[in-house]
């Protein structure tokens, strides 16, 4: 298929941006989205011209590094799949697609189409994590019951891989989704409930410190979210916070 | 606790919460002027009530009065905050895609809640606080009979206060369609009561406000 590719263009993030348009030919309808970039780039590089930068790793929809916001969503129109795992069947011959970076304050652009989602990792390392000693003397974690519920619970919260398209979606730019499953996954389990409070207070202190927006549930984030997390999670986390704060 | 009332989770907290007082409120609003539909006399009866007894007049109401200023302000606050979270706007947005109009435009049904209610003190609440409060008449009579039915039905005289009070309820369904559920998820109520919760919260949504618009019209053809 022959497509027009309208492409955010931004030297670096102190340089204004703009929409440049590029053609490709020959794409086939079985490549990945990112694969038909790589074609892109292909052809900019062969012509001396400056390839697109773009954020992609494993390439199998695990690592959460692809963000592209392609024709007004955020990893495409296909449901449940990151940019990486979109595929060009999902388009038509002679169509024109628009690719932009995900957009929030907070995601400043780095390059063309990748952005900095270090305020993710610092709202990780706020409180999205489990104190254990690891000094050799570990217990066993399926030593402690677990409710069959519960476990699948925090799984699905787990599955979370911090791309960011719920920010992306969110008219709000709010990343209450992630924080809402990373404080999930950790309250559902008997290792995460000791430092239950304390987590979620960090965790919300720090999106709030790194200028996210305020969740008016317009339930966006989860439908564009690649791997299904569900709004449960932002009413958990909500849960939790006014429990943690109430209790002082 | 300044904690919470700094933070985004506060914030939503305490938005539902001035929501869901709102919502109780209109509830017992439709109700009281349903009474002038189904029987005047009651519905002069229970008005008289509700506009000399000093729990409704002056704890209720201005509990009332705060409330409907938190919600206002509260959300302006947040639409300015959040406009300021997204830095640069997308080139192409599909929206629709992924979330309904309602819930996008919050604050623009809200903008014209607010225009309504404006209008709405002016026909209704400062005539009344004026007559009561500053007359100083509290006898809630004219010409020896109760006031409030004949009073109702003469705002309801003109088709343009009718369309115009028609419109504001489109509006406030429209809000409602969003917000009743909405705020649910805000004080954390995400459960297997969810779905029954937002079936009720559509019937809500949609039956008060046309109700109001039912009894808009009834007044104003049968004047």
């Amino acid at each position: 298929m022959n497509l027009t590719l309208k492409i955010w263009r931004q030297k670096d993030s102190n340089t204004k941006g703009q929409m440049v348009d590029y053609k490709v030919t020959d794409i086939s309808e079985h490549m990945s989205f990112l694969e038909m970039m790589d074609v892109l780039n292909e052809q900019l590089v062969n012509s001396g011209e400056e390839p697109v930068a773009f954020d992609h790793d494993c390439r199998e929809g695990i690592c959460g590094m692809c963000s592209m916001y392609i024709n007004g969503e955020a990893h495409g129109p296909d449901r449940g799949v990151t940019t990486c795992q979109l595929h060009m069947r999902m388009f038509n011959d002679g169509d024109t697609i628009t690719i932009e970076p995900f957009r929030a304050a907070a995601f400043p652009v780095i390059k063309d189409l990748v952005v900095d989602r270090m305020s993710f990792e610092r709202i990780q390392q706020a409180g999205g994590y489990i104190s254990v000693n690891t000094s050799g003397n570990t217990q066993d974690a399926n030593s402690i019951p677990i409710s069959k519920h519960a476990a699948d619970e925090a799984m699905d919260a787990a599955t979370c891989i911090g791309c960011g398209a719920c920010v992306a979606s969110c008219k709000n730019s709010s990343a209450m989704l992630f924080v809402g499953a990373k404080v999930s996954q950790y309250a559902l389990l008997p290792q995460g409930q000791v430092e239950a409070a304390e987590r979620v207070q960090n965790m919300v202190a720090q999106m709030d410190l790194e200028g996210f927006g305020n969740c008016t549930n317009t339930g966006a984030c989860e439908v564009e979210c690649p791997k299904g997390i569900s709004l449960e999670n932002i009413a958990r986390m909500n849960r939790e916070y006014l429990s943690a704060n109430l209790k002082g | 606790m300044s904690g919470i009332l700094n933070s985004s989770i506060g914030r939503k907290f305490a938005m539902a919460l001035s929501a869901f007082f709102l919502m109780i409120f209109v509830l017992q609003h439709f109700a009281i002027n349903l009474l002038s539909v189904l029987s005047p006399d009651t519905f002069n009866e229970v008005s008289h009530f509700m506009g000399t007894f000093w729990v409704v007049q002056f704890v209720i109401q201005p509990i009332l009065i705060i409330g409907v200023i938190f919600h206002f302000v509260m959300g302006f606050v947040l639409e300015i905050k959040n406009k300021k979270a997204n830095g640069v706007n997308y080139v192409r947005n599909n929206g629709a895609a992924n979330s309904t109009w309602m819930s996008r435009n919050m604050i623009w049904s809200g903008g014209f809640i607010l225009v309504f209610l404006v209008i709405h003190f002016i026909d209704f609440w400062f005539p009344e606080m004026n007559t009561k409060y500053i007359v100083g008449d509290m006898s809630g009579l004219h010409n020896g009979e109760f006031r409030y039915f004949h009073e109702l039905q003469e705002k309801f005289v003109p088709i343009w206060r009718v369309a115009l009070y028609s419109l504001g309820f489109v509006f406030l369904a429209l809000h409602l369609l969003h917000g009743f559920d909405s705020a649910f998820q805000s004080v954390g109520a995400n459960n297997k009561y969810t779905k029954g919760l937002k079936g009720f919260g559509k019937a809500y949504a949609i039956v008060i406000p046309v109700g109001f618009i039912f009894i808009a019209l009834f007044h104003h053809f049968n004047h």
